[in-house]
């Protein structure tokens, strides 16, 4: 079988895999959601801290505001549930990409590291806030509103729309880094002086980017609110130390700067943490605190970058035999 | 027509004069050499006509239109390209990305921003990587080339962006002398078929005598003289500050 063929029956195991689990396994389909969402965490981030070079603590922002946007449309807005729930989640999506639109205004100037700091208060800052905001519930949160449906139906509901949308985002970055985009963000990440001498619109780039990962994120936001039935702050909106910190995490685990290493990390490590949970109570926390130090000394480029540094013609990189043998001659 | 010209073009920094009211004006389609000894402001007056630091005074026009004030993106999407010194490559990407990446970027567009790579810029970054002689490592990456390697990959990116001009910095430091009539070669033949103006800074006495046409010499950031090759072989100040030194 050829590699086009290969690809697209993995592929089509996949979905077809993703479409029965709920069915197969409905003990663990809430889980297994969060196992879409942790791969369009991972995934997103990585279209800046792995494609573009610019590590954000700050992206779980997006996610907040754009579970916010919908839950306040769910509450607030008069229509029945679905249409209500359809509506919030577009909107959850624009919002979000209209703060990144002006965070990134703002912030996207700072190179580096200073640009990581710049975005590490986003998150915290964000949840402050909104834990002062009365309308929005303040510390205490919103409750979602009623599933109509059955008892239990709600988890199968939500679940596929976690599904599709790891898959789109999947799919919207294939894309995307098929093309000039990707060779746009790359130079950017490898040298932002040389692309800025080489006439590149690096500013507008980088704001796309961030804009297309908060997107994804604010579209997430909403069906995580929904899959919980409730929203805080703290701990599910604006979860810093958890959400927050699992996407680069996990970008990096799997290997950042590529199209497969987020998903894969985000697999093993949401996989890992499930264990960790059901097996080690009382130390989970201390052990995927060990794992993290583990990956970074064992595998500092990822699974996907470890394979790749043993097997690099595997991905394209080769010299020419041919052409060397006539240029030596 | 004047391609390129600066008057009175000053840099300091701190306490260093590292241009002192620079004035030179570059010919369209000429090649015109910048000479002098290490930290004389070669280089600076290179970041100052790209935009990369803001001049203290002076002016500086490009076909005509006053560039000073203007970033350094906007400069290089008007045709004006420089390479560095220090080499500077996508050190993360293979050779032909780096190409590819090097489209010239002046007509944008959101649909092009988001489009694949088309196969006529793929086909002339292998033309231009075969130009220079890196065709056979069209799949490696950058930033396992060596020095000279990346010196001649940054010349192909700049051919690559379609520039009207040139500033070459230093284009055959870490070059093999072996290669380097090679290279001289292929620069006359940058300026004559693709009809690019260059300015370069050349240590290399006999390359810039032989490729230029005309000649500015600086020395602690002043301009010492100009004039053609021949005449700036026998002036005495040059000989005196710079060439004497060899
Ligand atoms: N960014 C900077 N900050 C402070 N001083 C600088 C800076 N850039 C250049 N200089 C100073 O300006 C002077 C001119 O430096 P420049 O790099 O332009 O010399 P150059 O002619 O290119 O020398 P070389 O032939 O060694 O490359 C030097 O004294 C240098 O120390
Ligand atoms: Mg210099």
């Amino acid at each position: 079988m050829n590699r086009t063929a290969l690809r697209f029956a993995l592929y089509l195991s996949i979905i077809a895999l993703g479409i029965a689990a709920p069915f197969i396994v409905p003990g663990i389909r809430t889980q297994l959601s969060f196992l879409w969402i942790m791969i369009v965490f991972a995934l997103t981030w990585d279209i800046l801290g792995g494609q573009m070079g610019y590590n954000s603590f700050g992206n779980v922002l997006f996610f907040g505001v754009g579970m916010y946007a919908c839950v306040l449309i769910q509450q607030h807005s008069g229509l029945s549930y679905f249409p209500a729930l359809f509506v919030g989640i577009a909107a959850g999506g624009l919002v979000a990409v209209a703060f990144a639109a002006l965070l990134g205004w703002g912030i996207l100037g700072l190179r580096g590291h200073y640009f990581a700091i710049g975005t590490l208060g986003l998150g915290i800052a964000a949840a402050e806030f909104a834990s002062g905001w009365d309308l929005i519930g303040a510390g205490s949160g919103l409750v979602t509103p009623l599933y109509p449906g059955a008892v239990g139906g709600r988890e199968t509901f939500f679940y596929f729309p976690c599904f599709i949308l790891a898959i789109v985002t999947f799919l919207s970055l294939r894309r995307l880094y098929r093309g000039r985009f990707r060779l746009a963000i790359n130079a950017i990440r490898d040298d932002e002086d040389k692309a800025e001498a080489m006439g590149l619109h690096t500013t507008l780039y980088k704001t796309v980017a961030w804009c297309i990962a908060a997107f994804f994120l604010g579209l997430a936001g909403p069906l995580v609110g929904n899959l919980i039935g409730f929203i805080d702050p703290r701990d599910v909106a604006f979860a810093s130390s958890s959400y927050g910190v699992w996407m680069l995490l996990m970008a990096i685990l799997g290997g950042k700067g590529t199209l497969w290493g987020p998903v894969i990390g985000a697999v093993v490590f949401h996989i890992t943490q499930e264990l960790f949970w059901t097996y080690l109570l009382g130390w989970q926390r201390v052990a995927l605190g060990l794992l993290v130090m583990l990956i970074v000394i064992f595998f500092p480029t990822g699974i996907v970058g470890w394979v790749r540094e043993r097997w690099p013609e595997r991905f394209g990189q080769r010299v020419d035999e041919q052409a060397q043998r006539t240029a030596d001659q | 027509m004047i391609m390129l010209e600066t008057q009175n073009v000053r840099k300091t920094f701190g306490g260093i004069i590292a241009n002192h009211d620079i004035s030179l004006q570059v010919d369209e389609g000429s090649i015109v050499g910048l000479i002098g000894p290490n930290g004389s402001g070669k280089t600076t007056l290179f970041n100052s006509i790209v935009g990369q630091y803001p001049i203290d005074r002076g002016s500086i026009r490009f076909r005509g239109n006053e560039i000073s004030r203007m970033r350094v993106p906007t400069i290089a999407r008007l045709g004006l390209l420089r390479t560095f010194q220090q080499t500077r490559i996508y050190g993360g990407m293979t050779c032909v990305e780096n190409m590819q990446a090097s489209v010239q970027q002046s007509q944008h567009s959101w649909r092009r921003m988001l489009s694949d790579v088309r196969p006529e810029h793929t086909e002339k970054a292998e033309n231009l990587l075969q130009f220079v002689g890196l065709y056979s490592k069209r799949h490696l990456f950058a930033g396992d080339l060596s020095f000279g390697q990346q010196k001649l990959l940054e010349f192909a990116m700049a051919l690559m962006s379609e520039p009207k001009m040139l500033l070459l910095d230093e284009p055959t430091a870490g070059i093999n002398p072996t290669l380097i009539n090679g290279l001289v070669d292929r620069l006359q033949r940058v300026n004559a078929e693709m009809g690019i103006t260059l300015l370069v800074i050349e240590h290399n006495m006999n390359v810039i005598m032989n490729l230029a046409q005309r000649l500015y010499c600086l020395a602690h950031g002043e301009l010492l003289a100009s004039g053609t090759p021949e005449q700036i072989r026998n002036n005495q100040n040059v000989i005196d500050a710079y060439l004497g030194a060899h």
